[in-house]
């Protein structure tokens, strides 16, 4: 609420007079009602809004569904591949790397299930009961960076160092596709803008580079166990799927 | 709270699981034994449910579950409550235009504004949901303080509050401006916020930035080029000189956005200030801000990871604002790597392997008196020379096994300490559970001298936290109470605590503040991101419940007059991260506070401080005249003689101070 100044000439007693209604005034204002104030861009006047208005967020996006979906997928396969360790190694650095990848996966699937779940949306792209087809009924793709199911079965059949070689590079790839995800989700228009999605992801991305760096250097240290690249199988999905 | 309804949204949420039937999925989700929900027990576990802790690590030791604060009732308004030495005084809500606020589910605001969120039309959903939903779009998070106004940083802009009556604080002004995560500076007319999220816009609008249209069936989604001009992410600054109409006056955008920011004074620069940003989100694309790159430094020498970047805003000119260095604080001096620093190798629950390279800060605290800043850096922390505050040097780093994520940092008073916080989990887990090791996701103490932190203690909020209450360490300030280090400080759901790490090797609690869960069937983000000292009272910034006033009262570990000498300090501004030195007055209640802590370790005979007690309060009843002042320099001459006998540096120090104030005191 502001006052208009009554253009008047100011003589001295009245100057003061408008100065101390001026002085009331501000005092009211302090004690008014609360403004709602939405500013313009840098240089731009502010905008007051109405006392009614409530919040509004930006649409949801169905990149930011399918990344969850998509991500839960991924993470699924990495639990799966950590599940091999205890019957297949006895790295004991593997063995403690292989826990905390499989917490912290399993715990991100359940973080994403819920944000799914909270919205209404399937935890999942495939069709229902048809795990093999998509919600268009076309077969599903697979995740950036997943492994092929010939490279699952390699992984599945190799054991000792062969298997440490073979779980440490399928790694590096499947985390790398995971940061491949992240990249995209922020690269779509109109997504990653969801508060806890954003969160999530950021942390996705942090975590996973740290793992690819742990891991780049156990492989590095395991210069004694050497495998061929012809016997690794170990392409990327994309290639092995086209 | 309508179990009715929620049981029949678990039960839709479960079916929606049993159709999911991926192979993968299936095999992924299979839980660990399902803690005790009503499902039965084939049926797939509900993702809502809290999962238990794991057991404690060998060697280590969790929370007290015998403390009150353990058991308190669930409620989002309603919740039990549990106080020692601290007093509420009021809880503000959040403003309407920041909740989703709603008694039913059917008004239709509600409706629409979940409909914006992507839920069905008729959905049912129980109140406690609602808030899952809106969680961190509208949390609150830190405070700036100025005068009597108090400015609360929220995901989706600040709300300016009025605190000349504390308990009677009234909302001002409400300032719509998404991004997250709404940190805040104040000086002068100029008041500072940071932004990260990608739905942050140049002007303040809520509408964030349009999907794509939906594609046609079978095809994939279009991803067009995101680069948009309209996008801000980085500090916002903004005039306040009509508080009721705040104007953006600048908006300085950076590759990582602002996480949080420190303004920073320079002692010998009236013209202009500093804010150092810390960015811990995805580099943007050079598409939308040139120059912008997220490669290793191997790669890139250029990349905007591995970084801070000053921020120099002329008072005089605040749109001139502008990025002025980019200080590589994680250099290895020796052969110039960017990436100089790591964690050491943490032994610790979610970073169980190897070390990793620190590549951000989380949050710098500035302590321009001593000319040097603490940061607090994922998996460092460090401390820079700021004399120069545009090219910071590093001259210390530590890391630590048991710290996950290193988060925060204040110093004491004296410079001689440093209270960092490690955020493990992030602050959206459960991390106060009694099998929660006390070491983890705690303060570390640090002392500090010659440019050296050493490792002296940890500390931990005491009570145990349920498995459906985020808590963990976060933020703090100093409570200036003279003769002591004690430090005000949030720990999210877990409540208020307040700590006296005096002597760096055995920190204790002398109170704290806590509610119960928000809900006691899974975790509802919450709790106390800040908790500040400010002017006499403390505020508590609760993510979901609003604006929180407290205040001290005594107990056997604060008197009466510690408390007013607290509050006889008085600032016109308060930054935390900016911290400012405390000078108390000469004032006869600081010296009151000193000999109640000379009478509570019993440093000096009983009948000595006895003798000063009479006669302070003589002084006061006659308004100092000269008798009762040449009286008090009697005693304060007897207290330097007998100085010598008090072995306890802490002791001495009080000594010394209250002898100060009896020769010349002020009233």
């Amino acid at each position: 609420m502001r006052v208009r100044m009554p253009e008047i000439p100011c003589k001295p007693a009245f100057a003061l007079a408008v100065f101390a209604l001026a002085a009331a005034t501000g005092l009211r204002a302090q004690s008014g009602p609360p403004v709602i104030v939405e500013p313009g861009a840098p240089g731009q006047p502010s905008k007051t809004l109405p006392a009614d208005t409530r919040p509004s967020v930006p649409p949801a996006s169905q990149a930011d569904v399918e990344f969850m979906q998509g991500m839960i997928m991924h993470h699924s396969q990495a639990v799966e591949m950590t599940a091999l360790i205890a019957s297949h190694t006895s790295n004991p650095a593997l063995t403690s790397l292989g826990a905390k990848i499989s917490s912290s996966q399993s715990d991100e699937i359940r973080f994403m299930q819920r944000w799914l779940v909270a919205r209404g949306q399937p935890t999942d792209m495939s069709m229902p009961g048809m795990p093999e087809m998509d919600m268009d009924g076309n077969p599903m793709k697979p995740m950036p960076g997943m492994l092929s199911p010939a490279q699952m079965q390699a992984l599945r059949a190799a054991r000792g160092p062969q298997f440490d070689s073979l779980f440490l590079t399928g790694m590096i790839q499947h985390h790398n596709g995971a940061l491949i995800m992240v990249h995209d989700l922020f690269n779509t228009a109109g997504a990653g803008q969801d508060a806890d999605l954003f969160n999530f992801a950021t942390d996705a991305d942090n975590t996973q580079r740290a793992e690819i760096n742990i891991m780049q250097k156990m492989l590095d240290k395991n210069s004694s166990v050497k495998i061929s690249s012809e016997k690794s199988s170990l392409k990327t999905t994309s290639e092995d799927t086209q | 709270m309508n179990t009715i309804r929620k049981a029949a949204l678990y039960s839709a949420a479960l079916t929606v699981l049993a159709v999911s039937a991926h192979s993968l999925a299936a095999q992924a989700a299979a839980p660990a034994p399902a803690p005790a929900t009503k499902a039965p027990a084939a049926a797939p576990e509900n993702p809502f449910a809290p999962t238990p802790a794991p057991p404690l690590p060998a060697g280590m030791t969790g929370s007290d579950t015998s403390d009150p604060r353990y058991t308190l009732k669930p409620g989002l308004y309603d919740a039990g409550e549990a106080a020692m030495g601290i007093k509420h005084l009021a809880l503000l809500k959040k403003p309407d235009a920041f909740q989703i606020n709603a008694s039913t589910p059917d008004d239709p605001r509600v409706q629409k504004t979940l409909t914006q969120l992507g839920m069905p039309p008729g959905m049912k959903m129980p109140p406690a949901m609602q808030m899952v939903i809106a969680q961190l779009a509208f949390a609150n998070s830190d405070f700036a303080f100025q005068g009597n106004h108090l400015f609360q940083g929220n995901f989706y802009g600040i709300n300016i509050y009025d605190i000349s009556n504390p308990a009677k604080t009234s909302l001002l002004t409400s300032l719509i401006c998404p991004g997250g995560q709404g940190d805040v500076s104040v000086y002068g007319k100029l008041l500072f916020m940071s932004v990260e999220m990608p739905n942050g816009r140049l002007d303040c609008s809520a509408e964030g930035f349009a999907p794509p249209p939906a594609p046609k069936p079978g095809t994939p989604p279009s991803r067009t080029p995101p680069a948009d001009p309209a996008r801000f992410r980085g500090v916002r600054i903004f005039d306040i000189s009509d508080i009721k109409n705040p104007k953006q006056v600048a908006a300085v955008q950076t590759c990582r956005g602002s996480h949080t920011h420190t303004l920073v004074l320079d002692p010998n620069d009236k013209d202009n200030v500093y804010v150092y940003v810390s960015g811990t989100s995805f580099v943007r694309p050079a598409e939308e801000l040139a120059g912008c790159s997220g490669d290793a430094p191997d790669k890139d020498p250029n990349t905007a990871l591995f970084r801070i970047e000053v921020i120099k805003v002329p008072l005089a000119h605040p749109d001139q604002a502008k990025v002025v260095s980019s200080p590589r604080v994680f250099i290895d001096p020796r052969t110039g790597a960017l990436n100089g620093l790591n964690n050491g190798g943490a032994e610790h629950g979610d970073a169980k392997a190897k070390s990793e390279d620190t590549n951000q800060c989380h949050d710098i605290t500035v302590y321009s008196a001593i000319g040097l800043a603490a940061g607090a850096c994922s998996g460092n922390g460090i401390l820079l020379d700021i004399k120069d505050p545009v090219n910071p040097k590093r001259v210390d780093a530590v890391n630590d096994p048991n710290y996950s994520y290193w988060h925060s940092a204040s110093f004491s008073n004296d410079g001689s300490k440093v209270v960092f916080t490690d955020e493990w989990g992030g602050g959206l887990g459960a991390r106060c559970r009694p099998n929660d090791p006390s070491k983890w996701g705690a303060d570390a103490i640090f002392n500090l001298k010659d440019n050296k932190l050493s490792l002296q203690s940890y500390y931990k909020l005491p009570a145990a936290q349920g498995d459906t209450e985020n808590c963990v360490a976060h933020n703090g300030s100093l409570i200036p109470i003279p003769g002591r280090d004690i430090e005000v400080q949030a720990w999210y759901q877990g409540g208020i605590s307040i700590m006296d790490f005096t002597d760096p090797a055995k920190p204790f609690e002398i109170a704290y503040f806590d509610r119960g869960p928000i809900d006691p069937k899974m975790l509802v983000l919450g709790g106390d991101w800040s908790a500040y000292w400010y002017n006499g009272n403390i505020y508590g910034s609760e993510i979901s419940r609003g604006l929180d006033i407290f205040e001290l009262t005594p107990t056997k570990f604060l008197s009466q007059n510690e408390i007013d000498a607290a509050k006889a300090v008085k600032v016109a501004e308060l930054n935390v991260q900016n911290q400012q030195k405390i000078m108390w007055p000469n004032k006869l209640v600081v010296a009151k506070a000193y000999v109640d802590q000379l009478t509570r370790s019993k440093a000096l005979p009983e009948t000595d401080l006895t003798a000063i007690s009479d006669s302070i309060q003589q002084a006061e009843k006659s308004k100092l005249n000269k008798k009762s002042a040449a009286k008090l320099k009697t005693l304060a001459d007897r207290l330097d003689s007998s100085s010598a006998s008090v072995s306890d540096p802490a002791d001495s120090k009080r000594v010394a101070a209250l002898s100060a104030i009896l020769k010349a005191p002020t009233a």
